[in-house]
């Protein structure tokens, strides 16, 4: 079998296992968008009233947060993975818990990749909107709360790229979530092409075991899943990058 | 004449350089007061001090004979209008409205006030045009129309017609004497635009280099200053 081939019965296979709705590749989609919006959706609602009070409030230790949360949108995953897996490991600090290998030890890892992206690209967001503006709001005779919401409204569009942007990583991550999630499947596809369920396999980890394991049409077909998620949340934060 | 704003001893510092120099002024209620002087005479500061954006390194501010407590309330009875007006992601209709929508006022009240606002600016009729899509005179008035479209008793006007063609210019002045004759707010102006203040003003004190250095009526102060460097300026001759 030649290359070209192989890669177009790939294809092919994959084609039908997306079209097929297989039970198989629908639960590491599920997990995976699951595991990433809830990361996402927690992440934004600490990152945004966190880039809030950065930008209005002059407290003690802002400019070292901001050099932490700075530092934190580049850290590599599997660092926050080995971390939070020595943490959550039964001998760990954190063992009580015994979230080691779920879904939640996901959320954890991805919360904590995420929520410095949305706090940076919300911080730059809400600091392009014009101090007149601001000033302005006061000017009217509006309060504080008042120039926060006029901010929130002004950079709107900014935020909502923020948290796309969190939502794109956390769906395209691997190395945190395979430490401390375990690519967990019931029966995987150990019984054949497409069989078995995820617990906490998702699409990014699926395909690394599924590509070791020989399964190309399977790989193929997540990978599809994958680039199709990612397009459409880029598309999403590019037409709002358009309306700012 | 009713003293509206009593301003005593005002020092202002920006680093080391200082910015206002022992300011003693009173406004009296329904003038307009146009503060004269070069660009970076203070004059920009002195409006954003009264309208609290800065704190003094010195000085006394009353209001109406009433201590300067409680910032939100004395600012709800004023207006600031920047030189560059800064405008709302929104329609005109909001941006006009949204110094009503703050102090709660209903629904039925804002659509009249604001029609009103933009009949007298001249902007009856744009109320659904995105606001960001206005002409640099339009803007200007629109944020005029939102400056008094709550009736304040005050009136601070920073420069407002600086980056204006003469139509504007014109449309500007006669809402200002529009304003201050069917409403009676008290005006003050800050410009160096001087045939402006021969138009419009009723006072006129000049400022140069943080320095209040005469304050009088507009007939007054043309026709016999008292400084020579006020007499200098108003010649438009150099003087800082």
């Amino acid at each position: 079998m030649s290359t070209a081939d192989f890669l177009v019965q790939g294809l092919i296979k994959a084609f039908e296992l997306i079209f097929s709705l297989n039970p198989y590749i629908l639960s590491i989609t599920g997990v995976s968008i699951k595991v990433s919006g809830t990361a996402t959706i927690l992440a934004a609602l600490t990152a945004i009233p966190l880039s809030f009070a950065l930008a209005f409030l002059n407290f003690r230790g802002r400019q070292t947060l901001i050099t932490l949360i700075n530092t934190g949108m580049g850290l590599p995953p599997v660092f926050v993975g080995l971390f939070i897996f020595v943490m959550l490991v039964p001998a760990g600090p954190l063992g009580f818990a015994d979230i080691i290998f779920t879904p939640f030890a996901m959320i954890l890892a991805q919360y904590i990749l995420v929520t410095p992206i949305i706090t940076g690209i919300s911080l730059s967001a809400i600091k392009a909107v014009p101090k007149s503006l601001i000033e302005t709001v006061y000017t009217l005779g509006g309060s504080q709360k008042d120039a926060i919401i006029v901010t929130l409204s002004e950079a709107r569009f900014g935020i909502i790229t923020a948290i796309l942007a969190g939502l794109g990583r956390a769906l395209a991550e691997v190395g945190a979530i395979l430490i401390v999630g375990g690519n967990i499947a019931y029966s995987g596809s150990i019984g054949g092409i497409g069989e078995g369920s995820s617990y906490t396999r998702t699409l990014t980890t699926a395909i690394t075991s599924e590509t070791s394991k020989g399964d190309i049409s399977t790989s193929i077909a997540l990978g599809i899943i994958l680039i199709s998620l990612n397009l459409s949340v880029n598309l999403l934060a590019n037409y709002f990058q358009r309306r700012d | 004449m009713y003293v509206l704003i009593s301003i005593e001893g005002l020092h202002m510092v920006f680093g080391e350089k200082e910015v206002l120099k022992d300011i003693n002024l009173q406004i009296l209620r329904g003038e307009i007061f146009a503060l004269v002087g070069p660009s970076g005479s203070g004059k920009t500061t002195f409006l954003r001090i009264l309208d609290f954006f800065e704190r003094p390194a010195k000085g006394n501010l009353e209001f109406n004979g009433m201590e300067t407590s409680g910032i939100i309330n004395i600012r709800r009875r004023m207006s600031l209008l920047f030189q560059t007006p800064a405008i709302f992601n929104r329609s005109v209709f909001e941006n006009v409205a949204y110094g009503l929508k703050v102090r709660g006022i209903d629904k039925k009240t804002i659509e009249k006030k604001v029609s009103e606002a933009l009949c007298i600016v001249g902007l009856s009729g744009l109320e659904k045009q995105k606001a960001t899509t206005l002409s640099g005179g339009e803007a200007q008035r629109m944020a005029f129309a939102r400056a008094i479209v709550y009736d304040p008793e005050i009136l601070l006007l920073d420069e407002p017609t600086a980056n204006l063609d003469p139509a504007n210019v014109m449309k500007i002045e006669e809402i200002i004497k529009r304003i201050r004759k069917e409403r009676e707010t008290t005006i003050l102006l800050a410009t160096h635009n001087i045939p402006q203040v021969r138009r419009i003003a009723d006072r006129v004190g000049i400022l140069i280099n943080g320095e209040l250095i005469e304050v009088n009526t507009k007939d007054a102060i043309f026709k016999d200053p008292t400084d020579k460097r006020s007499e200098a300026f108003l010649k438009g001759e150099m003087v800082y």
